[in-house]
């Protein structure tokens, strides 16, 4: 089916050749383009803080995501009480909190990864509470019946039965995290990709600003993919809890 | 219950966890939580703006004073005025399209072929960093608000209304050829009803990335509305006035938002089963 | 056939027989049970399981017999009255029992090898040991050869057996079996039964029982609960002593086993129809 993509090519070129919208060249030419870019010392720098933030902001997030999702799932009055806000901010435009970070905590790095995580935690909070939620009593009866102790019962059997859920917000976030950063980015306009942007846009230079635009796709895509590989590892329990 | 409470229980003392569990059902009870935790966090925030270790963090009563101020003024209205119309128009645009766009894919193979894979890239990609060149096609005006809600929210559509015409449960069709339903009996009476769901929830996710775009795009294209409110308290250094902005776009966000969410369980019950 | 009714054991009782018999390992003493919302569940059960004998508990659907075994397992507390397994009141989950669930509760991400040696796993036993003895039970089982299998490759009487051996591994001395057969066809049913008459008459362990089939209570038990609901209590205790020379089917021809079959179904009868 991604052979369609070959069929998106072909026409992305005909448009460019054609000129038929200035702003979009030949495919060709982006693609040569993208070694210019990739090759850039602008680029590699740009890659670094990107990268960092990115991971760094993750991090956070999935420990404190999944951490705190598991606290809500197993502590109905925890679930209630954080719940709301959780919902509150899962479905709100964090957009608009990045210029107070940028005014809170300048235009570096602390603002990035903060931006990261602020758009990916929630999702993943949210989809472990439900994993977590919705693990068969059965199961926790069986680990308790069996002596389990508390660690015991959380990593070996609660963890392993809500991990579908866990796996599917994990990939939200990612998701989330990666349009964090770039939109993090863009409003700082001076680190980053995003910066990058702004310059490839201001000076006209659309090959790269193509180039870069693909490059930062696949990378989203790329790990979105990793996860729903290990979503589809998991798949085989996941319809028999 | 402890040890001693075993014991009592079998010398005969009445069993007291009723008048317990009644005392602690009250204290969760949903709504008094959720006003503890309101007032947990405003105080939160209220203690954490009075101590200076940034002058951009505003108390929570300075936030609201501006709140106000604004809402009186008209500040408000005017500014969401701007905002809401773009975001409207846009909504509405891929609503109509990326549904219908959605469901073709969802029943034409052909279709599904061609278009899912860009879909799902676009849905996986952060779009945004397309927003800056908006302008160039569309200048700063009205079109660059609608195209940037567009961009944002359309994959979301897309991908929920082909999931919903194309994850219609097996049984449901099978009962419908068994009633020798036609092809078009099939979709309009069958497999619609049942994708209608992840349908309206397609929608509703579609208005929050429509937020997200309309902000963005009042933040870097086009300073108007609500996104031009924060922009401009913050060159003035007024923080307690750019916080009320902000805090203004989460509530409307959420409540918007929370009452799609109300009418999707009213109307569609949450988990769709085959009965 | 003899009965007794339920009789109320006081808690600081010296460990004496109520008749004679085996000592009571398991005592269930005046046990209630009511959920948050006022709903009574047990109201005031009592009943002895005596040491090496099978105890089914039966009665009408709703009537509390999985909630009292679970007291017994420990996984639910009593609102009301206590329960002693040899001798020390039940506080929690214990060593000495082990549960077996009517819906199997495997985890499915797990082999059968590690699900049936997830009993040892929890309490530490190294590796190599616990697959060993999880192997030698899996055989027990005649389910050699799918050590590597997962649960959803299983149907259900498979998956049923892993629950049993699993919970057989940690040589409890006291078994609690949750309608273990209801999700299994008839004819595996009265294997089962079988197979499990002839386990528990090479180990020696206790067992209690739960099942909805009267049937199914007369043939494997020594004694039989019967439990009414609304809320539950005892209604009666029966030791059904049925004859148990000859091969299983001539056992469910004899008159005396259809006999006891018959008497507890009018007994009940009576319950439900009020």
């Amino acid at each position: 089916m991604m052979f369609s993509l070959l069929v998106w090519f072909a026409l992305w070129e005909i448009v460019g050749r054609l000129g038929l919208v200035f702003l979009i060249p030949p495919f060709t030419e982006v693609m040569l383009a993208m070694i210019d870019v990739v090759t850039s010392s602008r680029f590699a720098e740009a890659a670094t803080i990107t990268l960092q933030a990115f991971a760094i902001g993750m991090a956070l997030a999935l420990t404190v995501g999944i951490g705190t999702g598991f606290l809500m799932g197993r502590v109905r009055a925890i679930g209630q009480l954080m719940g709301m806000w959780v919902n509150i901010f899962e479905s709100s435009p964090m957009t608009a909190i990045v210029p107070a970070l940028m005014a809170l905590l300048g235009f570096g790095l602390p603002t990035m990864v903060f931006t990261v995580f602020i758009f990916s935690v929630w999702v993943i909070a949210l989809d472990t509470q439900v994993g977590v939620e919705r693990v068969s009593t059965s199961l926790v009866e069986m680990g308790r019946s069996f002596g389990a102790s508390r660690r015991d019962l959380h990593l070996k059997i609660i963890f392993f039965a809500a991990l579908p859920e866990i796996l599917a917000g994990v990939r939200l976030g990612l998701i989330r995290g990666a349009k964090g950063v770039v939109i993090g980015q863009l409003l700082i306009a001076v680190v980053g990709v995003g910066y990058l942007f702004e310059l490839y846009s201001r000076s006209f230079s659309m090959p790269e600003f193509w180039a870069l635009l693909i490059i930062v796709f696949a990378f989203a895509f790329m790990a979105s993919e990793a996860i729903a590989h290990l979503e589809r590892r998991v798949a085989f329990y996941a319809t028999s809890r | 219950m402890t040890g001693s409470d075993v014991a009592a229980a079998a010398a005969g003392a009445q069993p007291r966890a009723s008048g317990r569990d009644r005392r602690v059902a009250a204290i969760t009870h949903p709504w008094l939580l959720r006003v503890a935790s309101i007032a947990l966090v405003f105080g939160l925030w209220e203690l954490g703006g009075a101590i200076p270790v940034s002058i951009a963090f505003p108390r929570f009563s300075a936030t609201i004073g501006a709140f106000a101020e604004m809402l009186a003024d008209g500040t408000f209205a005017a500014a969401y005025s701007q905002t809401i119309r773009p975001l409207a128009v846009g909504v509405a645009l891929t609503g109509f399209g990326g549904i219908l766009a959605g469901i073709v894919m969802g029943l034409s193979p052909r279709a599904r072929w061609f278009g899912l894979p860009i879909f799902i890239i676009l849905q996986a990609a952060p779009s945004a960093a397309i927003v800056p060149l908006i302008t160039f096609l569309y200048g700063i005006g009205f079109a660059a608000k609608v195209f940037a809600v567009v961009l944002l929210s359309t994959p979301v559509i897309v991908l929920n209304s082909y999931r919903g015409i194309s994850d219609t449960p097996r049984l449901l069709l099978e009962m419908s050829d068994a009633f020798l339903a036609s092809r078009w009996q099939r979709i309009w009476k069958v497999v619609l009803p049942a994708a209608s769901g992840l349908i309206f929830a397609g929608l509703r996710l579609g208005v929050a990335q429509g937020f997200t775009g309309a902000i963005l795009a009042e933040l870097l294209i086009t300073p108007t509305g609500v996104g031009d409110l924060i922009t401009y308290h913050r060159s003035l250094a007024e923080y307690d006035h750019m916080f009320a902005a902000i805090l203004s776009i989460i509530v409307f966000a959420s409540v918007t938002i929370t009452l799609l969410q109300h009418v999707e369980h009213r109307i569609f019950r949450g988990d769709r089963r085959v009965a | 056939m003899t009965d007794h009714a339920g009789k109320s054991v006081r808690a600081d009782a010296a460990a004496a027989s109520v008749d004679g018999g085996p000592e009571p390992v398991i005592r269930v003493v005046d046990v209630a049970k009511e959920y948050p919302g006022g709903v009574q569940a047990l109201g005031g059960v009592s009943f002895d399981v005596p040491a090496g004998e099978l105890t089914s508990i039966i009665g009408p659907s709703g009537c509390g017999k999985t909630t009292t075994l679970k007291m017994i397992a420990g996984l639910v507390e009593p609102t009301a009255g206590q329960i002693l397994v040899q001798d020390r009141v039940v506080r929690g989950p214990g060593p000495e029992r082990a549960f077996v669930f009517q819906d199997f509760a495997l985890m499915p991400w797990a082999t059968v090898l590690r699900n049936v040696a997830f009993g040892l796993e929890l309490r530490g036993v190294p590796r190599k040991r616990r697959e060993a003895i999880a192997r030698e039970h899996i055989a027990r089982i005649n389910l050699t050869g799918f050590e590597q299998a997962y649960p959803h490759q299983l149907s259900g009487g498979m998956r049923q057996r892993v629950g049993l051996a699993r919970a057989l591994a940690v040589d409890a001395d006291i078994l609690l079996m949750d309608e273990p057969f209801a999700s299994v066809d008839e004819q595996i049913r009265r294997k089962f039964q079988e197979d499990l008459l002839m386990l528990l008459s090479e180990e020696h362990k206790t067992v209690v029982f739960v099942t909805h089939s009267i049937e199914e209570a007369v043939y494997v038990s020594d004694q039989i609960v019967i439990l009414t609901r609304g809320p539950g209590r005892v209604s009666k205790v029966v030791r059904p002593e049925i004859e148990r020379d000859g091969s299983p089917d001539e056992i469910r021809r004899n008159p005396g086993y259809l006999d006891a079959v018959e008497h507890i179904w009018s007994d009940l009868r009576s319950y439900l129809e009020t």
